[in-house]
């Protein structure tokens, strides 16, 4: 069976699958019940599973984090949502902390098999803390995985495969795209592995590296960039950002010798500084321009009046093509 | 206790003031965004959370309180920021996302910040404790009798911000007054569903600390609750909690369906409206109609310039996005 479906419908799907599949499985946020989720991705879960499977928490994320990982320790598995990106911050003492630490300060005994979904990123026009992509932060925490998917199809196979990892995931789902457009995704459970970034589309002169909303972003000005110049870019989707693909990103740069990474997140110390220090350690020698990062700016993000102004744009990055590749 | 005459017109035409304001940015609101509804959408883009209804919290207390006091609000801003004496058509501006806001048109509707009336606001549940505990401390070491009032709503007394401050406010006798507005829901999540009592005046009795209750939104019983907490934290006594029965009409934001309660809850809420209440004691006092009617034209016409300035204004020049990030800013 296989239906064109939003990522909101995709992941509402995922984990439909897994309560069904897994009885470990427990889902818990705020809202996330009788409300079905501020953005409808639980929608319909608490009629079908009943209030100890879908559970509506208190306003407290550290309680949420925190009570999550009691649970993974004790042989469940939580799928937490956090409402907002921003509001994990009242809870990242847990995360950071404990949930990311246990394995490690237990040697290994305990494991924290859980999942935190998150709304993430900017461009609804929200306000200040609506539209936060901290990714760094938990890249930076040794014992965290970090998954942004930037399609349906990819935000189910990976939700299923974040659920079903033994270590704590953080799940960041772009909200600009949870409904921007629909694609064929297979019903029933399947999986896209963490840890591989795929090639989006195939070039030789230059490779961009995007993930989440801005994935679609760099895509559309590597068309645009084609149409008007004949130059081809390859577009590498992430898809996870730790660990990192280290071996796609390699590939891509060792072939075509330049290459951007984008991300809404600010510039300073975002990911994009990780992923051009991979590239001097592992492919300096290929490289025939310096690597720039087409970024959000070093301020917190602002309101709807100048949001555009503050993401990254085609015509943003469409100059930094330029810049590289006339070098 | 019998109350000033020019608190009760000052409660009433407030209230009306700010269920005007309430009212009118509904539909400013609403503009531009249906039929499918879209967030992104009109002249006032983003979440929107409204307090129409909930005006008794604001007023009975406000009444009591200095431009030296400070007060910090949730999300849901408006009634506090205008029972607080923040000025109305900057205040528009801003959620307008004009550059001649109180935030230069960079904060929105739950960034509302006022250095002249010591008012501010913020989306984080419960963020807002702490900084009126802070604000306390500060009155105290400076010598002086400001107090700070920190609005919540029920869903935020259970964080962990609300117990930690609450504890040291207590410890150091600050001079805080916390309102919790039970409105009933924490978005979709009823209190019962939320919170291990009852009533949060409850918990004052583990702070060691005066809790008080109002039914039913009143707002004489705000106001004499209000005052006892107020006078008792600008003697130096310390810290008092509040919790008010409030009602929200409309949705936790505008565009909820609100699939939560029921769609009589909201007609039986605006039964008791405490604007209708309060109206009908002040005639009952003897105050007559026309004095009235002169109050809320006279409210009507604020609310009517500031949004006529709000939509008047310019937006922020880009380069605004880059700005006040450090001192100085010169990114
Ligand atoms: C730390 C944090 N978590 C979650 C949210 C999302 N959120 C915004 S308002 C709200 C409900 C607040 O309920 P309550 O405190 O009762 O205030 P009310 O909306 O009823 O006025 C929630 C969960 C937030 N803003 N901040
Ligand atoms: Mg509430």
């Amino acid at each position: 069976m296989s239906r064109e479906l939003t990522m909101l419908q995709a992941i509402q799907e995922a984990l439909d699958l897994k309560l069904a599949d897994d009885e470990r499985v427990v889902l818990l946020g705020e809202d996330i019940g009788v409300n079905g989720g501020v953005f409808r991705a639980t929608d319909g879960l608490l009629a079908k599973y009943g209030e100890k499977r879908v559970i509506d928490t208190p306003l407290a994320e550290s309680g949420i984090i925190g009570t999550a990982i009691g649970m993974a320790l004790n042989g469940m598995v939580p799928v937490a949502e956090i409402q907002f990106l921003a509001f994990i911050f009242p809870g990242l003492e847990q995360l950071l902390s404990h949930a990311a630490r246990m394995r490690h300060r237990t040697r290994g005994q305990f494991g924290v098999p859980m999942v935190i979904r998150t709304p993430y990123g900017a461009g609804i026009r929200g306000p200040e803390l609506h539209s936060e992509s901290v990714e760094a932060f938990f890249a930076h925490t040794p014992g965290l995985k970090v998954v942004v998917p930037s399609s349906p199809y990819d935000a189910k196979g990976l939700l299923i495969s974040a659920i079903e990892d033994p270590d704590p995931v953080v799940f960041l789902e772009p909200t600009r795209i949870y409904r921007a457009f629909r694609e064929e995704v297979p019903g029933g459970l399947y999986r896209v592995p963490l840890g591989q970034a795929k090639v989006v589309r195939e070039g030789e002169d230059l490779s961009i590296f995007a993930w989440g909303s801005m994935l679609r972003t760099a895509l559309r000005a590597a068309e645009q960039i084609e149409q008007e110049r004949g130059w081809r870019c390859e577009v590498i989707d992430l898809r996870t950002l730790y660990p990192l693909d280290r071996e796609t990103i390699i590939t891509s740069v060792q072939k075509t010798g330049r290459a951007l990474v984008v991300h809404e997140a600010h510039k300073t110390a975002g990911l994009g500084a990780e992923i051009i220090s991979l590239i001097n350690d592992e492919a300096l020698l290929y490289l025939r321009a310096p690597v720039k990062r087409i970024a959000g700016f070093d301020v917190p993000v602002p309101m709807f009046s100048v949001e555009d102004d503050y993401l990254p744009t085609e015509a943003r990055i469409r100059q930094g093509i330029e810049e590289t590749i006339l070098f | 206790m019998s109350i000033p005459f020019e608190h009760l017109q000052w409660m009433y035409e407030t209230m009306v003031k700010i269920r005007t304001y309430e009212e009118r940015l509904v539909e400013a609101y609403a503009e531009g965004k249906y039929p499918v509804f879209n967030i992104g959408a009109g002249p006032v883009p983003g979440e929107m959370h409204l307090a129409a209804g909930q005006e008794p919290a604001a007023v009975g207390i406000c009444v009591h309180l200095k431009p030296e006091d400070t007060v910090t609000a949730p999300h849901r801003p408006h009634h506090h920021a205008i029972a607080k004496g923040v000025d109305l058509r900057r205040m528009t501006a801003e959620i307008y996302g004009k550059a001649t806001g109180l935030g230069k048109g960079k904060g929105g509707h739950m960034h509302l910040f006022d250095p002249a009336t010591k008012f501010s606001c913020g989306g984080i549940i419960a963020a807002g404790m702490p900084h009126a505990a802070g604000a306390a401390l500060a009155s105290k070491m400076r010598g002086k009798d400001w107090v700070a009032v920190a609005f919540i709503g029920e869903g935020a007394a259970n964080q962990g911000a609300f117990h930690e401050t609450l504890n040291l406010a207590a410890l150091w006798k600050l001079p805080l007054v916390v309102v919790i507005e039970d409105n009933r829901y924490g978005i979709s999540v009823p209190k019962a569903l939320s919170t291990a009592v009852e009533r949060n005046d409850a918990r004052a009795a583990a702070y060691g600390i005066p809790g008080y209750y109002v039914a039913d939104n009143d707002v004489l019983e705000m106001y004499r609750v209000s005052r006892e907490a107020v006078e008792r934290a600008r003697r130096g006594e310390g810290p008092s909690l509040i919790e008010i029965e409030t009602y929200r009409y409309l949705g936790h934001f505008q565009g909820d369906p609100e699939v939560y309660r029921a769609k009589e809850e909201v007609p039986g809420l605006r039964e008791k409206d405490p604007i209708r209440r309060l109206r009908e004691h002040l005639l009952a006092q003897g105050v007559a109609e026309q004095d009235m009617a002169a109050w809320e034209a006279r409210a009507k016409a604020a609310v009517d310039e500031a949004f006529a300035f709000a939509r008047d204004s310019e937006y922020p020049a880009p380069e605004a996005a880059l700005e006040d990030v450090f001192a100085a800013s010169e990114v």
